[in-house]
C-alpha cells in the first residue's frame, strides 16, 4: 500500500517537471535550445500566484501563468530568431531575469496563502471508471486536474509532433531550416509561435509548484527542476511520449528523501537529495554512449538565416 | 517562342562583392538552358534569386510578361518554380514521404498510406522509381537528388533549376539523369540546368549562356559549338588545357598498403581491406564518388583515424594506428592537404604568418614563437607561388580559394615531405590556378616524393596521375593504368564493376 502511495506521490511530484519538459521539447523540435527553463517556470509561478491572489479567479491564475511565460519566450524568441543571439547566453539571461522578477513580485505574497477557493478547484477528483482500475487507477486517476492536464497535453503534443502536418513542418525546421525554408515553410514564423506555445507550457510547470504543489508563496519555488527538465529532454530523447515516464521517474526520485527519512533509512537527507542530479549525469553519460542515433534535431542551437551561404 | 523567365539587370552583391553585375537571362517553354560557368561565377547566385533564396540589389524579374517580385521561396514555389541545390535541402532522418510533402499546403492530418500511392504513381510517371517510405540516409546521391526532383514536381513546378546535379554522379547516374531531364522537357517543364562542365552543356541544352565573374559574357544556340571556344568565353583567355605527366623512374616503394580496414564509428565498415603500393616519384590518382571511403583512407594514413586494422608501411615502417605526433616522432614527414581547408588544414581567423607558424613552432626551441622566421618564410611563400594577398598580415579567410590553397599546399611543401597526400586540391579553383596547383605537385614528384591525389574530375585525373585506383563503397575495384582506360571505364569501376584491362595492381 506504502508504495501505491509513493508512486501516486511522485505522479504528483512529477507533474512540474512534465510540463517543463512538454515546453522545452516544443521549443527544441523547432530548433532553439532555450536553456531559460527556470527562468519562465518562476515567471509562470509568480504570473499564476499573484494573479490568483489579487482576482481570486483559477481560470485567470492559469491565462496569467500562460502569459507570463509566453512574454518570457518572446523575449527569447525576439533576441534568437529576429537578432539570431546566441541561444545559450539568451536563454541563461531569462532565467537570471525570470528569477530577478519572481523575486521582486514575490516579495508583495512572501508566506501568503492562495484563496480557498482556487485550492479548492485543485482538490483531487477520482475519474470515473477509470480510477477504479486497480493498481494503476489509484497512482494514475486520484488526482487533481491539473495532473490530468498534463496527460493530455503530453499526448496531445505527441500527436502533433507525429501526426500532424504543421507538426512535420515544425521538425523539418527542426532538422535543417534551410531544406524548410525551400519547401515554403515560413521558418521564423514557426519558431515564434513554438517557442511563444512551449514557454507558455513550460511556464505551467511553475505555476504548478505555486498553485497546487505549495499553494504558498516563497522564494525560489523552483528549486533548480527547470534545469532538470532540460536534461529530462535529452532524457525522453526529444519524445512527448517518453517524456511522461521519464518526469514521474524524476519526480519520484524528488521525493524519496523524504519518504525515506519517515523510515528512519540510514543515508543522509543531503545525499538523497543529490539522487536526481546524479540520475541526470548517469543518464547523460550513457546517452552518450549507447546513442545508436542522434534523436535531438540536427539544427538545435543553429542560428537561422536565409541567406547564409 | 514564348519567355516564361526573363531577367534583366540583375545584381547581387555580397558586401562589396558582386555575386551578380547586370547579368540578364531567359527561358523559353520546353526548353533546356545551361548556365555555364567556372565556379564562382554566379550562377548560383542568379538562381537563388529565382528561387527567392537571394533578393536582388537591382533588376527586375519577369514572369509570363508581367513585372514579379520574389520575396520568399514559398513566393517561387507558388509560381511554379522548382529548385534542385547543389547541397540538397533535406532532412536526411525523415523519410521520403515526409521530405517531400513538408510544407505543402494540405489537411491538419496527415494520411501517409495515400500520400505515398500518391508519390509512387508520380515517381512512376517520371521514371524516377522511389520507395516513399525508405528513411532518407540509406539512400545514396543519385536517389536522394530523385527525390529532390520529385519534390519540386509534387508541387507542380513547370520550371526546374538543377545546380550542378551532375557533380556527385557517375557518368552512368548522368547518363539517366539526362533522360529525365529530356522527358520532362517533352513533358512541357521548362529547364536550367547549372555546370561548368562542358560535354555535358554540349549535350543536354538547346540554349547556353555563359557567365563569367559575376557577368553575363554571352548567351549561344547549341550548334556546332566546340569545347574550345565555350572554354575561352568561361576562362576569358585562351588557356592550354595541358597537364604534364613527367615519367621519373625511382623504384623504390615509399608508401605500402596492406588490408586496411577502417572502421566508422557506428562500427560499420569505411573502408574494405585496402592494399596497394606507391613508389617513390609517382602520383597515385584515387577516383570514386563522393564518399566511397577517400576521406578515411586519407586520415588513416595520416594518423587521424582510430578504428583501423590493417598494415600501413612507410618505406617498411608499420604506422597503422600512430597518431600524427608518433609518426613525427619516428622521423617520417608527411602532408595531408584535406578537402577541408578552411576547416582542417588551416585558421581561418589567423594571417598568413600564424598560419605559417602553426607548423613551424614544432621546430623553434623555447617557449615562446618566433614570429621573424615565420613571416620570412610566408614572404617567400607569396612570391614564389603568386599568392595574391594585400600583406602577410591579412586573414586567410579573406582570401580567394585559389589562394587559401596556395597557402596551405606551398606550406606544406615547404616542410619538404616525402608524401603527399592531398583531397580535391583544385576544387573550387580557377582554371589557372588548378594548373599552377598541378604543376606544384609535379615538381615535387619530380623531386622523388609519392603524391596520393583524390580527385573529382576524371580528366585530370587520367592526365596527371601515374596510375589510378578507384574506390566503390569503402572497396578497390581496380588500380589502373591511365593510358589504358577511358574515363567511362572509370565511371563503371566507380560504381563497382570490375574492369578486365588496363590493371596495374
Amino acid at each position: 500500500m506504502s508504495v501505491l502511495i509513493f508512486l501516486k506521490a511522485a505522479i504528483h511530484a512529477g507533474t512540474p517537471l512534465l510540463f517543463a519538459t512538454l515546453g522545452e521539447v516544443l521549443t527544441e523540435k523547432s530548433g532553439n535550445l532555450n536553456l531559460g527553463v527556470e527562468g519562465l517556470m518562476l515567471l509562470g509561478a509568480i504570473g499564476g500566484f499573484s494573479a490568483g491572489m489579487i482576482t481570486q479567479s483559477t481560470v485567470v491564475a492559469i491565462l496569467a501563468a500562460l502569459l507570463a511565460g509566453a512574454l518570457g519566450g518572446l523575449i527569447y524568441a525576439f533576441l534568437t530568431v529576429t537578432l539570431r543571439a546566441n541561444q545559450v547566453v539568451t536563454g541563461l539571461s531569462l532565467t537570471i531575469f525570470g528569477t530577478g522578477v519572481a523575486g521582486f513580485v514575490g516579495k508583495l505574497f512572501m508566506g501568503r496563502n492562495l484563496p480557498e477557493n482556487i485550492k479548492a478547484v485543485f482538490g483531487a477528483r477520482p475519474l470515473p471508471i477509470l480510477s477504479r482500475i486497480p493498481v494503476l487507477g489509484t497512482i494514475f486517476f486520484q488526482h487533481n486536474v491539473f495532473i490530468y492536464g498534463g496527460y493530455l497535453i503530453a499526448i496531445a503534443l505527441g500527436i502533433y509532433l507525429y501526426k500532424s502536418k504543421p507538426g512535420l513542418n515544425l521538425r523539418t525546421i527542426g532538422e535543417n531550416p534551410h531544406a524548410a525554408d525551400a519547401s515554403g515553410i515560413n521558418v521564423n514564423r514557426y519558431k515564434y509561435l513554438h517557442i511563444l506555445a512551449g514557454s507558455a507550457i513550460s511556464a505551467l510547470g511553475g505555476a504548478y509548484l505555486s498553485l497546487v504543489y505549495v499553494p504558498v508563496w516563497q522564494e525560489n519555488v523552483t528549486a533548480g527542476r527547470g534545469w532538470i527538465a532540460v536534461a529530462l529532454v535529452i532524457f525522453s530523447m526529444w519524445n512527448p511520449y517518453k517524456a511522461i515516464a521519464g518526469a514521474y521517474l524524476f519526480g519520484g526520485l524528488d521525493i524519496i528523501g523524504f519518504r525515506l527519512q519517515q523510515i528512519n533509512f540510514p543515508l543522509s537527507q543531503y545525499i538523497i537529495d543529490m539522487f536526481p542530479y546524479i540520475i541526470t549525469i548517469v543518464v547523460l553519460v550513457f546517452s552518450s554512449i549507447y546513442k545508436k542515433r542522434d534523436h535531438s534535431p540536427s539544427a538545435l542551437g543553429v542560428s537561422f538565416f536565409r541567406e547564409d551561404r | 517562342m514564348n519567355k516564361v523567365i526573363e531577367l534583366k539587370g540583375i545584381v547581387k552583391k555580397f558586401g562589396t562583392v558582386y555575386a551578380n553585375d547586370q547579368i540578364s537571362f531567359d527561358l523559353s517553354v520546353g526548353e533546356v538552358h545551361a548556365l555555364l560557368g567556372e565556379n564562382g561565377a554566379g550562377k548560383s547566385s542568379l538562381m537563388n534569386v529565382l528561387a527567392g533564396v537571394y533578393q536582388p540589389d537591382d533588376g527586375e524579374i519577369i514572369m509570363n510578361g508581367e513585372r514579379v517580385t520574389i520575396p520568399s521561396p514559398r513566393h517561387s514555389i507558388d509560381m511554379g518554380i522548382g529548385m534542385i541545390h547543389q547541397h540538397f535541402k533535406l532532412v536526411e532522418s525523415h523519410t521520403v514521404l515526409e521530405n517531400m510533402i513538408a510544407g505543402v499546403k494540405s489537411r491538419l492530418f496527415i494520411n501517409y498510406k495515400k500520400l505515398g500511392k500518391e508519390l509512387t504513381e508520380l515517381s512512376q510517371r517520371y521514371g524516377l522509381q522511389i520507395n516513399p517510405f525508405s528513411e532518407l540516409n540509406m539512400l545514396s546521391v543519385a536517389e536522394k537528388q530523385r527525390v529532390e526532383i520529385l519534390k519540386v514536381l509534387y508541387r507542380g513546378a513547370k520550371i526546374l533549376i538543377l545546380d550542378e546535379p551532375t557533380a556527385v554522379l557517375t557518368p552512368q547516374e548522368t547518363a539517366r539523369l539526362f533522360d529525365i531531364i529530356n522527358s520532362l522537357k517533352s513533358d512541357g517543364h521548362s529547364i536550367i540546368f547549372i555546370s561548368h562542365k562542358l560535354d555535358e552543356v554540349i549535350e543536354i541544352s538547346d540554349r547556353i549562356t555563359v557567365l563569367r565573374k559575376g557577368k553575363h559574357i554571352d548567351t549561344l544556340k547549341n550548334e556546332h559549338l566546340s569545347p574550345r571556344s565555350l572554354t575561352n568565353k568561361m576562362v576569358g583567355k585562351a588557356v592550354e588545357l595541358k597537364i604534364e605527366r613527367t615519367k621519373t623512374d625511382y623504384q623504390d616503394i615509399l608508401l605500402e598498403v596492406n588490408n586496411l580496414f577502417v572502421f566508422r564509428p557506428d562500427n560499420s565498415q569505411a573502408l574494405k581491406g585496402l592494399t596497394f603500393k606507391l613508389k617513390q616519384g609517382e602520383i597515385l590518382g584515387v577516383a570514386g564518388v563522393a564518399g566511397s571511403g577517400q576521406k578515411e583512407l586519407c586520415e588513416a594514413i595520416a594518423g587521424l583515424q582510430d578504428k583501423i586494422t590493417g598494415e600501413i608501411l612507410f618505406k617498411s615502417e608499420n604506422i597503422c594506428g600512430k597518431s600524427p605526433r608518433d609518426i613525427i616522432n619516428l622521423g617520417i614527414s608527411m602532408s595531408f592537404v584535406p578537402e577541408d581547408r578552411l576547416g582542417m588544414g588551416l585558421v581561418a581567423g589567423m594571417d598568413l604568418v600564424d598560419n605559417v607558424l602553426l607548423k613551424a613552432y614544432l621546430k623553434q626551441p623555447g617557449i615562446f614563437v618566433n614570429r621573424q622566421e615565420a613571416q620570412k618564410e610566408a614572404l617567400n611563400l607569396i612570391e614564389k607561388l603568386n599568392i595574391d594577398t594585400p600583406s602577410v598580415h591579412t586573414k586567410v579567410s579573406k582570401l580567394s580559394g585559389g589562394n587559401i590553397q596556395k597557402v596551405l599546399l606551398g606550406r606544406e611543401i615547404e616542410l619538404q615531405p616525402e608524401l603527399i597526400i592531398t583531397a580535391y586540391p583544385a576544387r573550387g579553383l580557377d582554371i589557372g590556378s588548378a594548373h599552377k596547383i598541378y604543376d606544384l605537385l609535379n615538381e615535387q614528384k619530380i623531386k622523388g616524393n609519392g603524391i596520393i591525389f583524390i580527385g573529382e574530375d576524371l580528366d585530370v585525373l587520367l592526365k596527371i596521375a601515374d596510375k589510378i585506383m578507384v574506390l566503390c563503397d569503402g572497396e578497390v575495384t581496380g588500380i589502373v593504368d591511365p593510358d589504358l582506360v577511358t574515363r567511362e571505364d572509370l565511371g563503371y569501376m566507380m560504381a563497382g564493376k570490375k574492369l578486365e584491362r588496363g590493371e596495374v595492381g
